[in-house]
């Protein structure tokens, strides 16, 4: 039976300004472009990954200029589109005053005392 | 599925900096010492610890010379437990994250290090009795 693997994204913007993205997610969409049947859960500061419209831009140090900031609601949305299932965990965005409005389409809602049930459906759970 | 155990570790934090380093590599060995196969999948910061320019030093806070004060080091206790595995009848694996190499410039590893991406990460986990992830925070 082929492996299907839950990715829980906690730690969240861990180095994304020097990655240029979470490297989870990355590595979530990576897998998946080879095949691996991975879904994700963002729970914790990570429920802000769906957050629409966010931007980083803007990081300089002396006259270097960054380019590339991390888009990380783009990112999260790439692996939607791409069939990822993305759940986010409703108690930690309401926490932090969230609303369904401020997340981008396609994420799927799940409260804490679904996690259980959700983790069930998976042969593997790899917390970040 | 042989009766060989094999095992699939994903690291990520880099050494020196806390605990689970040392953690993961305790479990890495238990199991080498099972004779189980054990494959490592580094990420991220954990690409340096099979880094061989790691250097002992001496501390003169503790009034010790290189040789007395016998610092350790990640890339030594890594070709330790390689030997392990082997003696147990078992094997350690270990791929380095490539890119995670190169933006580190971590490119000087002991000599039975791969270089991979997480697709190797993914076919390791189909193939392996069970894959614990020791992420950072």
């Amino acid at each position: 039976m082929a492996l299907k693997v839950l990715n829980i994204v906690e730690s969240a913007y861990r180095a994304t300004l020097e990655e240029q993205d979470d490297t989870i997610l990355w590595t979530t969409t990576a897998m998946r472009g080879a095949g691996a049947d991975v879904d994700v859960l963002l729970r914790g500061n990570a429920v802000n990954y769906g957050v629409r419209g966010q931007d980083a831009s803007g990081l300089q140090f002396g006259e270097r200029k960054q380019t590339h900031p991390p888009r990380l609601d783009n990112d999260v949305k790439r692996l939607i589109d791409k069939g990822a299932k993305v759940y986010v965990l409703t108690d930690d965005a309401a926490d932090r005053g969230l609303e369904p409005t401020d997340l981008v389409d396609g994420l799927e809602p799940i409260s804490r005392s679904n996690i259980g049930k959700l983790c069930a459906d998976y042969d593997q759970i790899w917390h970040w | 599925m042989s009766d060989k155990k094999t095992i699939t570790f994903a690291l990520m934090d880099p050494p020196y900096e806390n605990a689970r380093s040392t953690t993961a590599l305790r479990l890495i060995n238990i199991a080498a010492q099972r004779g189980y196969n054990v494959n490592v999948f580094a990420y991220e910061g954990a690409v340096g610890l099979p880094f061989t320019k790691q250097s002992p030093h001496p501390n003169a806070v503790h009034g010790h010379d290189a040789d007395e004060e016998d610092h350790p080091l990640p890339h030594v206790w890594i070709e330790a437990i390689a030997a392990s595995a082997e003696a147990a009848g078992g094997k350690l694996d270990w791929i380095n994250c490539g890119l995670c190499v190169d933006e580190r410039g971590v490119h000087e590893a002991l000599d039975f290090v791969r270089r991979g991406s997480p697709a190797d990460l993914w076919q390791w986990a189909e193939s392996s009795d069970n894959t614990l992830v020791i992420p950072t925070k």
